[in-house]
C-alpha cells in the first residue's frame, strides 16, 4: 500500500483553485485512486462539483449545532462523491466576524484524532482560502500534514505577486518541517506569452511549471451543472488537460524549498514580458498642476 | 544592621545585577536606583512603565486585571461580564476583598463571577450573539442589577467582536448603562493600561449620563477616587470627611454605584487617593467639569491631619474648623495607639514592593511607629508616580521599579529589614527565608488601614508580625550554633 500522500492548494482569490482541485481530484479518482478533500475555506466551495451540492455541511456547523466539535463523529461531517471521492469541508463564519483561521485548525484536529486519513487513501488535497492570512491558514502546511504543495496562477500581475508571497510562506514551514513547493499549476487566462511566464517564474523560484491548463468554456458549463468536466463529459478535450495534470501530480518528484523572488527581481520579470510597464520614477510625488507646468516648460 | 549609605545602596544594586545577561542588566539597571530627595524629577534616574525583561519573575498582571479586578470589580451594582473563555473571570473572582453593603445576588455582585464562557465555536464564528443574550439572562436573572460592563478577554481583541454594537443595542433594549471596556489582557505592559482604559470607557459611557441633569448639590460636595474599599478602607476614611462637615457623594469605585459615578460632576473637589489608577478621570472631571482634584493620603495620624487640613483649605471656614475638630477628637487616640506600639517597632526596617500608591502612601504611617522604610518599589507605576516617592522616601533608599523575584530576594537578603510588605506571590518566598511578611495589597485578610480606625489596626497588624515569637523558632535544634557538645563532654 502506497504511502499517504497530502498536497495543499494555493493561489490567489478567484484563480480558479477551487475547480482546478475537483477536476483534477476527479481524474485522480477516475485513474483509481483513493483522494479525500479537505476544504479550508469558510466559504464552503471546494467539494460542490464532486457532491453535486450547493454546499456541503461544514465541520464548524455541525460543531456549533452539536455543542462542540467533541460531539461529532466522523461521519457526520464527511461525504462521499463521484468516483469515490471523500469530502470534507471545514467551514467558518461569514464575512466579518469571529476567525475563520481558528475554524481550520479545529476542523484539521479533529479529522486526525477521528482518524480521517485512514490506510486506504492515497490522496489528501486542503484547498485552503486565497492568501496564507495567518496562521490558521496555514495550518495545512505544518508538520505532518501536507508535504507538497501546488499553488495555482495564472499569467495576470496579481495573480503572480500571490504565488511569490505564498512561496514565502512556504520558505518559514519547509525550513522547520517537511513541507515543500511541488509546482505551478497555470489555470490560464490567455494573457500574451503566459506559459512561458509562468516558466519563467517557476524557474525563479526553483520550482516546475507541472502544467499549463488551457481556458475551455466547457468547465463552466460543467460547473454550472455542479460537475467537475470529467464527470460531464468525459471525451472533453479539457477531462484530457486534467488527466495529464492528474499524471504528471502522481509521478511529481520535484519537490523543492522555494526560492521567493524580491519584489524588484519579479517586477522584472513582469516587465520583460511586457505585463508591468517600466516605472517612470520622475513623476513620482509630483501634482498635475506641476506636470502641466514641466510640459508647457518642455 | 544599620541603614546602607548611598555607596553601599549603589554597590548592593550593582552586585544584583551581575548574574544578569547584558542585555538584561542593561535594561534592568534602568530600572533601579537609590533615593536622592533633591531631584525634581524621577525621570533622569528611573524607567518606568516599560515593558518586563523576559524570563524573570515579575509580579505584574494584565490590562484586564487592572479593569475588572482593580476599577470596576468593586462598583457593587453593576454586573461585570467577564467577555471570553472562563478562566479569566473564575479566576479574578472575590481575591480583593474589596467590602460593599448590599445583599448579594440581589442588589449587590461582587461576589458573583459572570462569564460568557467561550468554546472553540464562540471563536470561530464569534461572540456577539453569545453576549447579547447573555445579557438578556443577565437582565431577567438579576433585574436590581443598575449597569453592565462588559469586560473583553484577549481572544475578543484577536477575533474582533463589536462589543460596543452589542453593548449600545442591549442598552437600548433593557433601558440600563452597558459599558464595552476593551482591556484585551495582551495591551500594555501590566495592570496599569487596564486602569487608564476604565477610566475612559467611564469617560465615554456613563459620566455623562446625568449631564445637564443633575441639581447643583451642596457647596461641600466631594467625591472619593481610588479607593477601592479594602477591608472597608473607604469607610474609614468617608467617616472623617462627614464628620469634618463634607457631603461624600460617590466612592469610586469601593462600596461605589453607577448612580454615584453619574453623581460625581456635582463634587466640588475631588479627593483622590490612587493617583495611579484614577488620576484620568480626576483630569477629565477638571477639563469638562471644571472640578479641582487633590491627592490625600490617609495612611498614619501624620498624614491623615496632614491631608485633613489640606483638603479643608479648599472650603470655608466651617469645614476648616471641622478639621481640626476632628483631628482633635481622634489625637489622643492616635497618641494611645502610638505609645503602645512605638517601643515595641521603633527603629525597625521595612521593605515594602506593592502597587499603585501603597509603596510612598504608607511611608508615614510606619514612620509614625518609630519603623522606617528602606526601600520601596511599585509593580505598575509611571514616573509620576516615583516623582512623588522620592519626595516621601528618605535619602538613599533603594527604590526598585518592576522588580524581578531575584531582586528582591537578593535585597532583602542583604539589607534584613526587619518586615517586608508586599503581595501573595512574594509572601510565602519570604516566610521561608523567615523574614516577617504582611500582604499588602489586601491588608493580609486584616484591615481598614486607612483613617483613624485604620491606624489602630495597622499598627496592632505590624506589630504582631514583626513581634511574633514564630521568627525565633525558625532554626530546629540541631541547626542552632552549637554549644551542646561541649556541655555534653564536660
Amino acid at each position: 500500500m502506497a504511502k499517504l500522500r497530502q498536497a495543499a492548494i494555493y493561489g490567489k482569490g478567484g484563480i480558479g483553485k477551487s475547480t482546478t482541485t475537483q477536476n483534477l481530484v476527479a481524474a485522480l479518482a477516475e485513474a483509481g485512486q483513493k483522494v479525500m478533500i479537505v476544504g479550508c475555506d469558510p466559504k464552503a466551495d471546494s467539494t460542490r462539483l464532486i457532491l453535486h451540492s450547493k454546499a456541503q455541511t461544514t465541520v464548524m456547523h455541525l460543531a456549533a449545532e452539536a455543542g462542540s466539535v467533541e460531539d461529532l463523529e466522523l461521519e457526520d461531517v464527511m461525504a462521499v462523491g463521484y468516483g469515490g471521492v471523500k469530502c470534507v469541508e471545514s467551514g467558518g463564519p461569514e464575512p466579518g466576524v469571529g476567525c475563520a483561521g481558528r475554524g481550520v485548525i479545529t476542523a484539521i484536529n479533529f479529522l486526525e484524532e477521528e482518524g480521517a486519513y485512514d490506510e486506504d487513501l492515497n490522496f489528501v488535497f486542503y484547498d485552503v482560502l486565497g492568501d496564507v492570512v495567518c496562521g490558521g491558514f496555514a495550518m495545512p502546511i505544518r508538520e505532518n500534514k501536507a508535504q507538497e504543495i501546488y499553488i495555482v496562477v495564472s499569467g495576470e500581475m496579481m495573480a503572480m505577486y500571490a504565488a511569490n508571497n505564498i512561496a514565502k510562506g512556504i520558505v518559514k514551514y519547509a525550513n522547520s518541517g517537511s513541507v515543500r513547493l511541488a509546482g505551478l499549476i497555470c489555470n490560464s487566462r490567455k494573457t500574451d506569452r503566459e506559459d512561458e511566464l509562468i516558466e519563467a517564474l517557476a524557474a525563479k523560484l526553483g520550482t516546475q511549471m507541472i502544467h499549463f491548463v488551457p481556458r475551455d468554456n466547457v468547465v463552466q458549463h460543467a460547473e454550472i451543472r455542479r460537475m467537475t468536466v470529467i464527470e460531464y463529459d468525459p471525451k472533453a478535450k479539457q477531462a484530457d488537460e486534467y488527466r495529464a495534470l492528474a499524471k504528471k501530480i502522481i509521478e511529481n518528484k520535484k519537490f523543492v524549498i522555494p526560492k521567493p523572488l524580491e519584489m524588484e527581481e519579479l517586477e522584472e520579470l513582469l516587465m520583460e514580458f511586457g505585463i508591468m510597464e517600466v516605472e517612470d520614477t520622475s513623476i513620482i510625488g509630483k501634482t498635475a498642476a506641476e506636470l502641466a507646468a514641466e510640459a508647457v516648460a518642455a | 544592621m544599620g541603614l546602607l549609605n548611598r555607596e553601599e545602596a549603589e554597590a548592593l544594586i550593582q552586585e544584583v545585577l551581575e548574574v544578569y545577561p547584558e542585555k538584561a542588566k542593561k535594561d534592568r539597571a534602568k530600572h533601579l536606583m537609590v533615593n536622592d530627595k533633591k531631584l525634581e524629577s524621577a525621570k533622569k534616574c528611573i524607567t518606568s512603565n516599560r515593558k518586563s525583561v523576559p524570563g524573570v519573575m515579575t509580579q505584574r498582571g494584565c490590562a484586564y486585571a487592572g479593569a475588572k479586578g482593580v476599577v470596576w470589580g468593586p462598583f457593587k451594582d453593576i454586573i461585570d461580564i467577564s467577555h471570553g473563555p472562563i478562566g479569566c473571570g473564575q479566576y479574578s473572582r472575590g481575591g480583593r476583598r474589596n467590602y460593599y453593603s448590599g445583599i448579594a445576588g440581589v442588589d449587590s455582585f461582587c461576589d458573583l463571577m459572570f462569564s460568557s464562557d467561550f468554546q472553540e465555536k464562540d471563536i470561530v464564528f464569534g461572540g456577539d450573539k453569545k453576549l447579547a443574550k447573555l445579557i438578556d439572562e443577565v437582565e431577567s436573572l438579576f433585574p436590581l442589577s443598575k449597569a453592565i460592563s462588559v469586560q473583553s478577554e484577549c481572544p475578543i481583541g484577536l477575533i474582533g467582536d463589536d462589543i460596543e454594537a452589542v453593548s449600545k443595542k442591549k442598552a437600548a433594549e433593557i433601558g440600563k448603562t452597558i459599558v464595552p471596556v476593551r482591556c484585551e489582557g495582551f495591551r500594555g505592559v501590566s495592570q496599569s493600561l487596564g486602569h487608564h482604559i476604565s477610566n475612559d470607557a467611564i469617560r465615554d459611557w456613563v459620566i455623562s449620563n446625568r449631564d445637564g441633569k443633575l441639581d447643583a448639590g451642596t457647596p461641600y460636595d466631594v467625591a472619593i477616587l481610588g479607593d477601592y474599599n479594602i477591608g472597608g478602607d473607604a469607610w474609614a476614611s468617608r467617616i472623617l470627611l462627614e464628620e469634618m462637615g463634607l457631603n461624600v457623594v460617590a466612592q469610586w469605585s469601593g462600596d461605589g454605584t453607577i448612580a454615584e459615578i453619574e453623581n460625581t460632576p456635582k463634587a466640588k473637589l475631588n479627593l483622590l487617593h490612587c493617583y495611579r489608577s484614577m488620576n484620568y478621570i480626576a483630569r477629565h472631571m477638571e477639563e469638562k467639569y471644571g472640578i479641582p482634584w487633590l491627592e490625600y493620603n490617609f495612611f498614619g495620624p501624620t498624614k491623615i491631619a496632614e491631608s485633613l487640613r489640606e483638603i479643608a483649605s479648599h472650603f470655608d471656614d466651617t469645614i476648616k474648623e471641622g478639621a481640626e475638630r476632628v483631628i482633635a477628637k481622634y489625637q489622643p487616640a492616635m497618641d494611645a495607639i502610638i505609645a503602645k506600639f512605638k517601643p515595641r517597632l521603633q527603629g525597625k526596617k521595612v521593605m515594602l514592593y506593592v502597587g499603585g500608591l501603597r509603596p510612598r502612601h504608607t511611608v508615614g504611617a510606619y514612620e509614625d511607629l518609630g519603623m522606617e522604610v528602606v526601600g520601596a518599589g511599585y509593580e505598575f507605576a509611571h514616573n509620576d508616580d516615583y516623582d512623588r516617592t522620592i519626595k516621601e522616601l528618605k535619602d538613599a533608599t533603594l527604590i526598585y521599579d518592576d522588580a524581578t523575584g531575584y531582586e528582591l530576594e537578593e535585597f532583602v537578603r542583604q539589607v534584613k529589614p526587619d518586615l517586608v510588605g508586599s503581595g501573595i506571590k512574594e509572601k510565602y518566598a519570604f516566610h521561608k527565608m523567615g523574614v516577617p511578611f504582611r500582604q499588602m495589597h489586601s491588608w493580609d485578610y486584616s484591615g481598614p488601614y486607612h483613617g483613624y480606625d485604620g491606624f489602630a489596626v495597622f499598627a496592632r497588624d505590624m506589630d504582631m508580625t514583626v513581634n511574633n515569637p514564630c521568627w525565633s523558632m525558625f532554626k530546629a535544634p540541631w541547626q542552632k550554633p552549637a554549644e551542646e557538645p561541649e556541655a555534653k563532654a564536660a
